[in-house]
């Protein structure tokens, strides 16, 4: 699609270069260990080294000898004032810090407060905690087991370590099906714990005002609005009500789900600049970030596929275990505990399906968070596109083939999936066929099919997914029962240069130029002239933050909605200044003029003038709208990505040769940066297809605690991805747009049979 | 435990401080020094988010003492900039969008500039090899090395036009 | 991540800094600092004292002389790799430099801080022994040479005195039908091996193997010599020979009760495969790692004979 505005304007469709990239560039980002405030202390976090046992002593003697050492803060202390204990976003709940007993590795045992990062340090080296180990659950199955010991007996009415139990769809009528069909494929699979990992880890810099009784907290969140809304419902008690509660995000070093939650040793500064009256910082480590912060993925699936001989899919049927850990710390919208899981018929039609999912408790870290992902949506489409592989195996057709025989038809949307989706719109099979035709397909099937007559090997992988994103429509979606919407200010001045404010908040994905973008389309100022904020929730118009791509879809549509209803205000001001009467006026983005008569014409920017200086009768001074925008539907971006592997018959290592991504998602407002989301989420779909899992030992030792063992890919590892895309525009979004960010979709299959091959059968 | 006195040109200016034997030079440049734009991202020397110019050589702070860094010309990400601009390699990423929270950038531009100090033209597999030890999370690589070669192609270009201004 | 205290001192000389190692309780020599100051950012290692041997002038040349090359003890893994000599006469010494760590870390790694660290994960002790190095350490009362082979006696634990400086690794200059290779198998760049093997090959002018040395990098609690694998290889001819003269080799072999090249480099590869003594971890089971020593050396060993001028 071209561009409807000018290069000069920069509206949508525009690769505008980033207006954040030159602080980046220079250094002058403020990312969250940049804080300094005077007399500034720092946290530093004594962490459990065992998965599950009691505290029997926490002794600080030691500690409080040590030069610059002002306080060892732990859960009695908190305890005291009642917040040992805080909310998880999904409703459970999770300690602070403990009081006598400690659930998983890395678990915050105890705060020290000391004058500086390196006293602090020392001093937590030197606090003694005499545990009393008890045996962990580890393996989630087992949770589950009669004689598993309940974890959460701090939960009244908890007999077991089921959290909840969520299915969808017609089990029955979905069991006829697999009773009746010609082939039934199944396959077990699990989508690994991992770690969102992002370069920079987690902090804040908490610094509460004793005499005026006020917080502010800047902190590395994705959400600041709703953390300052869970603050104010942990800490009300003590007199943090919200309106004395500032929370700031500043520059985030990469957030991808991760920084979603409140962490305990967000809590845990909060509480000692509370009790010390002095601001306190805790920056986590590399090695805190791995081992305590959430988790994603870790859902044990087991699938089938019901279809006909031909491999027409008939039904599909999934049961999955959810390992939530110590607690179910998703962020995940209050009716969906599986997230939108339910989007695991993905492309293909079929009759009927039916899936559930069971989650337990485990001593393992709590989380569960939407890495990279609209939520639970990776695991979905990994398991569907396993076992439509599988499927295509069975039947022996082309993996590629099959799926094309299973598309839902373009003239079939809206579609109504058999688990209760809408999807809006789609067309797979030109996503299917341009990645096709990117690839080569045809030739590399021959190529593959000459080099294993030769014994070598080569593996081509086939992915065809339709996502959900942009939580989402009020009935449905809320967060602590906050629905989410997302919002924008935008305020243009005299001068005709504009402020656009929102609720979301970026942490990478470069909101500071696309909202801009979005602006300028809507009205035709130039891009360049509105500076865009977000992050301070003193400032900011509430909203639930960035996550699960959900930016675009709804803080970037109450941005054009906001920018209309100023467009719809200068319009009556336009007609003040030309004395002609509003439907008199033709729009040009940035230019009303007069019917007929297009040299009689006046620029926004004279608009915005006259909203302060020359305004007509009745009409309000000012220029300025914002928008609480719900929207009506979820979006359904869809694509097909296609890899080659080549592998060495000898070690098993495997090489990416080439993989093409073909995504569709909707109107693009910058190409650019949209690539850019793609290219990144497919380097994390990497990861964990070929390097990163976070494993634990049968004692919840965790294995993958630092960058030596959690194997993020470095550039030579990386393929040179490539990239194209398929325009199918959201019909519902005010600009057409689905929303981008949430790509990692890399199956393992590979991989465990590359594992099989390599220990059975290829050596030497 | 012993303090030492250590002075180190960072950037091109000198600067004296009195630090403990532990103090690590990511620790000076940024705490002391006040030089933020240094980040750090890992305990373990892996992910270069920390990396400066120790005497022209690319360097991961976290795993030099401040103490062994004395007497040394320090480059942060602060210096690259001049009264002309962003560098060619800032400017490179800018225009290939070579970077998105920008937490990692700064590593990647110092480990950049190093290579294109000692090799004025790299390949791909070049460019790959030099940042394996600089972790991005965000970009997937792609359009750094993109950056890295419209900095070579800018600067290539920019030599040739002053060697013809020479003649 | 923060080291703990402790008090550093930067000698002037080599001299300097044996009488600190003479002086101080618990003190620990630093070179390069890219395997130590990870450690104490870990508090894996708390020592009192640290003498900083990196500002000590000479120390920092590669030079071959007198039938040895000679690493001195500041040369670090990027010196290393832009070293012509090493690049024509070492390139077992090459390849094994390229695959430690990351380029930034080998900017400051020293080959002999690599050594004397004893880490059998490490990757120079396994090149050091197919290359039967010697090191040179330091101490109060001067020089003493060990071989390689009395270097190593497990993990982290090597020959050196407390208060003796590895201050030169010595290779006996390559023959003129020699090669070698150092093969690694890594989950991603950066990664310590999951098995790594180093192969040096002498060649008489027939093609037949004088002497063979074959290291092991991480596949037990210390760099492994893999004797019986470089047993196997001695006195064998190993190079393809086309024509009348392979036809004959082939013949003497069968009639000697021999193998053939492919034999005898597979029964050397099973031979160090069965050297290994490995812990199965994150980077593969027992047996995934012996067959990775199985498969690497016999890759290892072709790539040194073709380098050996075969």
């Amino acid at each position: 699609m071209a561009p409807r505005t000018s290069a000069k304007i920069c509206g949508m469709g525009h690769s505008m270069k980033r207006k954040e990239d030159p602080r980046f560039l220079q250094g002058k980002g403020n990312y969250i260990d940049d804080f300094t405030l005077p007399g500034m202390l720092w946290l530093d976090i004594v962490r459990s080294p065992i998965a599950y046992g009691k505290i029997v002593n926490i002794d600080t003697t030691k500690a409080l000898e040590i030069d610059g050492v002002l306080a060892v803060l732990t859960g009695k202390d908190l305890e005291a004032y009642n917040l040992h204990w805080m909310p998880t976003l999904m409703s459970d709940t999770q300690m602070v810090l403990p009081t006598d007993t400690v659930m998983y590795q890395a678990q915050e045992v105890a705060g020290v407060i000391a004058t500086s990062r390196y006293a602090a340090a020392d001093g937590v080296a030197a606090v003694e905690v005499e545990y009393e180990p008890m045996t962990p659950v580890i393996d989630p199955f087992q949770a589950l087991d009669d004689d598993a010991p309940v974890l959460r007996t701090d939960k009244e009415g908890q007999e077991d370590n089921r959290i909840w139990h969520w299915e969808a769809g017609d089990k029955e009528a979905t069991d006829r099906i697999f009773d009746e069909a010609d082939v039934v494929v199944r396959e077990k699979m699990h989508v690994p714990r991992i770690h969102v990992a992002s370069i920079e880890t987690c902090g804040c810099l908490a610094d509460f005002n004793p005499v005026e009784g006020h917080l502010t907290v800047y902190m590395t969140t994705q959400a600041p609005h709703a953390i300052r809304t869970v603050l104010a419902l942990v800490a009300g008690h003590v007199g943090l009500s919200e309106e004395k509660i500032r929370v700031v995000s500043p520059d985030i070093g990469g957030g991808f789900g991760g920084k979603v939650p409140v962490y305990p040793g967000y809590v845990i500064a909060i509480a000692a600049s509370v009790v010390l009256g002095k601001p306190v910082k805790w920056i986590e480590d590399r090695m805190e970030n791995l081992q305590a912060d959430s988790f994603a993925r870790d859902y044990h699936m087991d699938a089938e596929v019901a279809a006909d001989s031909s491999g027409k899919i008939r039904a599909l049927r999934i049961k999955t275990l959810a390992d939530h850990g110590y607690a179910d710390a998703q962020a995940a919208p209050s009716k969906f505990p599986a997230g939108l899981f339910s989007i695991c018929t993905g492309s293909y039609d079929m009759e009927n399906a039916y899936a559930e999912v069971d989650a337990v408790y485990t001593n393992k870290p709590p989380g569960g968070v939407a890495y990279r992902c609209s939520f639970r949506v990776t695991e979905a489409v990994h398991c569907l596109e396993r076992i439509v592989d599988t499927l295509a195996h069975k039947v022996g057709k082309d993996p590629a083939t099959l799926r094309e025989e299973n598309f839902i038809p373009k003239e079939a949307f809206p579609y109504h999936s058999p688990l209760g989706w809408e999807y809006d719109s789609g067309d797979y099979q030109a996503a299917m066929d341009k990645a096709k035709e990117m690839i080569g397909y045809d030739d590399l099937r021959r190529e593959q099919a000459e080099k294993r007559a030769r014994g070598e090997l080569m593996g081509i992988g086939v992915c065809s997914f339709t996502e959900v994103l942009g939580a989402g429509p009020s009935k449905d979606f809320d967060i602590l029962g906050i629905k989410m919407f997302d919002s924008a200010e935008v305020r243009v001045h005299p001068t005709g240069k504009a402020i656009a404010r929102f609720g979301t908040k970026s942490q990478g994905q470069g909101h500071e130029t696309t909202y801009a973008q979005i602006i300028a389309e809507e009205l035709g100022l130039p891009a360049a002239h509105v500076q865009v904020e977000e992050g301070d929730t003193d400032t900011a118009p509430y909203g639930l933050g960035t996550y699960a791509s959900r930016s675009t879809p709804t803080a970037g549509a109450a941005g054009a909605m906001a920018a209309r209803k100023i467009r719809d205000k200068a319009a009556k001001i336009a007609a003040h200044l030309l004395e002609v009467s509003e439907e008199d006026l033709d729009w040009e983005p940035g230019t009303f003029s007069v019917k007929g008569a297009p040299d009689k014409s006046v620029s926004i920017q004279d608009c915005a003038f006259a909203a302060y200086t020359n305004l007509p009768e009745g009409l309000e001074p000012g220029m300025e709208a914002t928008n609480y925008y719900d929207p009506p539907n979820l979006t359904f971006p869809f694509g097909t990505y296609i890899c080659v592997v080549d592998i060495d018959r000898g070690t098993g290592e495997v090489s990416v040769r080439r993989f093409v991504a073909v995504d569709d998602c909707g109107n693009i407002i910058n190409p650019m940066i949209v690539q850019g989301q793609i290219h990144g989420g497919l380097t994390q779909g990497l990861g964990p297809a070929l390097y990163e899992e976070m494993t634990y030992d049968e004692d919840g030792n965790n294995l993958a605690g630092s960058f030596m063992d959690y194997l993020v890919p470095t550039a030579v590892e990386t393929p040179a991805w490539e990239t194209g895309h398929t325009v199918t525009p959201s019909p519902h979004h005010p600009l057409g747009a689905k929303g981008v960010g949430s790509r990692p979709r890399w199956g393992r299959r590979r991989r465990s049979r590359m594992r099989w091959w390599t220990r059975s059968r290829t050596w030497g | 435990m012993a303090r030492h006195n250590v002075t180190v040109t960072v950037n091109g200016e000198a600067h004296s401080r009195e630090v403990d034997s532990r103090l690590l030079l990511v620790h000076l440049i940024r705490d002391e020094l006040a030089l933020t734009g240094t980040h750090i991202g890992c305990d373990t020397t892996h992910c270069g988010a920390c990396t400066v110019l120790v005497d022209g050589v690319p360097t991961k702070s976290c795993t030099v003492l401040a103490v062994q860094a004395d007497g040394a010309e320090i480059g942060t990400v602060e210096g690259l900039a001049d009264a002309n601009g962003m560098s060619a390699l800032q400017e490179g990423f800018m225009q290939e969008h070579g970077l998105q929270c920008g937490f990692c950038t700064p590593g990647m531009l110092m480990t950049g500039t190093a290579l294109l100090a000692a090799n004025a033209n790299p390949s791909e597999a070049e460019i790959r090899e030099a940042i394996s030890g600089n972790l991005c999370r965000c970009t997937g690589y792609v359009n750094i090395v993109k950056a890295v070669e419209y900095a070579a192609a800018k600067m290539a270009g920019a030599d040739a036009a002053g060697a013809e201004e020479d003649n | 991540m923060i080291p703990p205290q402790f008090d550093y001192h930067a000698p002037g000389s080599l001299e300097e800094a044996l009488a600190l190692l003479g002086e101080l309780d618990d003190a620990k020599v630093m070179s390069g600092g890219q395997s130590l100051l990870p450690m104490l950012k870990l508090r894996l290692a708390t020592p009192a004292n640290i003498v900083d041997i990196g500002r000590i002038p000479g120390l920092d040349s590669i030079t071959e002389s007198g039938g040895f090359l000679r690493i001195g003890a500041l040369v670090t893994e990027t010196a290393l790799e832009e070293n012509a000599t090493v690049a024509e006469r070492y390139p077992i010494l090459l390849d094994t430099a390229k695959v430690i760590a990351d380029p930034l870390v080998r900017n400051r790694a020293t080959i002999c801080g690599n050594v004397a660290h004893g880490d059998p994960a490490n990757d120079h002790p396994a090149t050091m022994l197919a290359l039967r190095a010697q090191m040179v350490a330091t101490g109060p009362d001067g020089e003493r040479t060990i071989g390689v082979d009395d270097f190593f006696h497990g993990l982290f634990m090597t020959s050196l005195d407390p208060g003796e400086i590895l201050t030169e690794i010595r290779i006996p200059a390559p023959g003129e039908r020699s090669g070698g290779a150092y093969l690694k198998l890594e989950r991603k760049v950066g990664d310590y091996a999951v098995a790594g093997v180093a192969v040096q090959l002498e060649l008489d002018k027939n093609g037949k193997v004088t002497q063979a040395g074959i290291g092991l990098t991480n596949l037990g609690f210390a760099p492994i010599r893999a004797s019986a694998a470089e047993k196997a290889l001695t006195g064998a001819t190993l190079l393809e020979q086309g024509g009348l003269m392979g036809a004959i080799a082939k013949v003497r072999g069968i009639f000697s009760g021999g193998m053939d090249a492919d034999e005898v480099i597979a029964a050397a590869a099973q031979a160090a495969a069965d050297a290994t003594d490995p812990v199965a971890d994150r980077r593969g089971s027992v047996r995934y790692k012996r067959n990775m020593a199985r498969v690497l050396t016999a890759r290892a060993i072709r790539q040194a004979l073709s380098r050996a001028g075969g």
